[in-house]
């Protein structure tokens, strides 16, 4: 059967995806991010999952104005790397499980989430760049990936407790999958930031200590955390943090918290990341 | 009864709401298109021409065409939008909060200095008093 082991909460800064493609990520500015990494490098590659749940947004690459699904799982066989405007990253195409991605759909759906079901996706920094932090620069991705892409350009984005209950939903789904497949999640975005406006560079590392300190031991306050919150405390892209509580939602209620990194900056963000391993 | 924006009162931000997204539609769908190098190269040799096939309003596309980067948001546009019309410019994110906040080369130095901080921040009576 197909089970869960680990969860990754990861920041998807686009810069850190350029760092890696041209070559600077040990330069003065990137380096320390990077370091924070080299753990988890390590680790992935003893724990080896066969499948990452990959919960992240796309930043009006798949989806523009035109479409704005609230949950989209992805349900393709391959996804490439989307051309944001400087062409496509070079990284290896990301390679699906049709399958497993049906199997969650229909599941999902049957548990009163109403998820909308891509069949052909491409996709953006915020799934490829967490990808490259845990991975680094491989000819091809050590694992298959279900894409689940949660909208948070356009406010409302979903509520954290709603999140949270996905993720229950999502557990639920994989683990009845018949496939033996070591499943890893991960919850990607934040940390704090704004990137609009006059308070752009907002930064709030107290807040995103508590946010940490609540997912990991407290998930279900952390997952009532409101919007207004989110906004005022972590910046207006602050919000997106909310993907965190699918991952976090995903893995049992007790876990064990084997690696914390986090740091100020990337480029306008604070990048926090957290690995968590079910017991 | 109306939709209570109680996100209002944070100072220096526009929550991207549907009520902005509805203002902002032509406006941000123009700014994504210039995601494509096909559409750049139209803009570039037509500026008007180009913008003028997306119906959005005169003062946005005045706003569009002379950078007014806040102006954007306020009318409808949304950052991960109008970033895309800064970058066919050659203004990356961090540029455009220099540009955003008025501080230019300031905003790098205080992002690395570990960003703006949030007391004082929280509110906009706290903007008033200063």
């Amino acid at each position: 059967m197909a089970y869960i082991s680990s969860g990754v909460a990861c920041s998807h800064v686009p810069a850190l995806g350029v760092a890696s493609d041209s070559g600077i990520s040990n330069d003065d500015y990137y380096g320390p991010i990077f370091k924070g990494f080299e753990f988890s490098k390590q680790w992935i590659a003893k724990e080896k999952p066969d499948v990452v749940f990959l919960v992240y947004n796309d930043h009006c690459t798949a989806f523009d104005a035109r479409v704005i699904p609230t949950f989209a799982l992805g349900c393709a066989g391959e996804y490439h790397p989307a051309d944001e405007g400087w062409g496509p990253r070079p990284v290896p195409v990301v390679k699906g499980h049709r399958e497993l991605s049906a199997h969650i759909a229909q599941l999902l759906i049957l548990d009163s989430f109403d998820i909308t079901i891509m069949n052909e996706m491409e996709v953006d920094h915020g799934l490829t760049v967490p990808l490259t932090m845990m991975y680094g620069q491989p000819d091809e991705w050590p694992c298959l990936v279900v894409p689940l892409a949660v909208n948070v350009v356009q406010y409302p984005a979903p509520l954290g407790s709603r999140c949270y209950a996905l993720g229950k939903s999502i557990r639920k789904a994989i683990n009845s999958f018949p496939e033996d497949l070591k499943v890893c999640v991960f919850g990607t975005g934040g940390m704090s930031h704004q990137l609009q406006h006059k308070r752009a560079g907002l930064i709030n590392a107290e807040w995103d200590e508590r946010f940490m300190n609540l997912l990991v031991n407290e998930p279900e306050k952390g997952a009532s955390i409101e919007h207004i919150e989110y906004l005022r405390e972590a910046g207006s892209e602050g919000i997106e943090l909310v993907m965190w509580y699918v991952m976090r939602g995903a893995l049992n209620e007790k876990i064990e918290e084997i690696h914390r990194f986090y740091h100020v900056p990337a480029s306008n963000t604070a990048v926090g990341h957290m690995i968590l391993e079910n017991r | 009864m109306a939709i209570d924006k109680i996100y209002d009162d944070i100072p220096g931000t526009v929550v991207f709401d549907s009520d902005y997204a509805t203002k902002g539609y032509h406006l941000n769908q123009f700014c994504i298109s210039l995601r494509l190098a096909a559409n750049r190269d139209a803009f570039k040799e037509d500026p008007e021409g180009y913008i003028d096939k997306f119906p959005m309003t005169p003062e946005q596309r005045e706003a569009a065409l002379n950078q007014e980067w806040n102006l954007l948001l306020e009318l409808g546009g949304n950052i991960y939008y109008t970033s895309k019309l800064a970058a066919f410019h050659g203004i990356n994110f961090q540029n455009l909060a220099g540009l955003m906040t008025g501080m230019g080369e300031d905003y790098r130095k205080m992002m690395l200095a570990g960003g703006r901080q949030i007391d004082g921040n929280r509110y906009k009576s706290e903007w008033d008093d200063q």
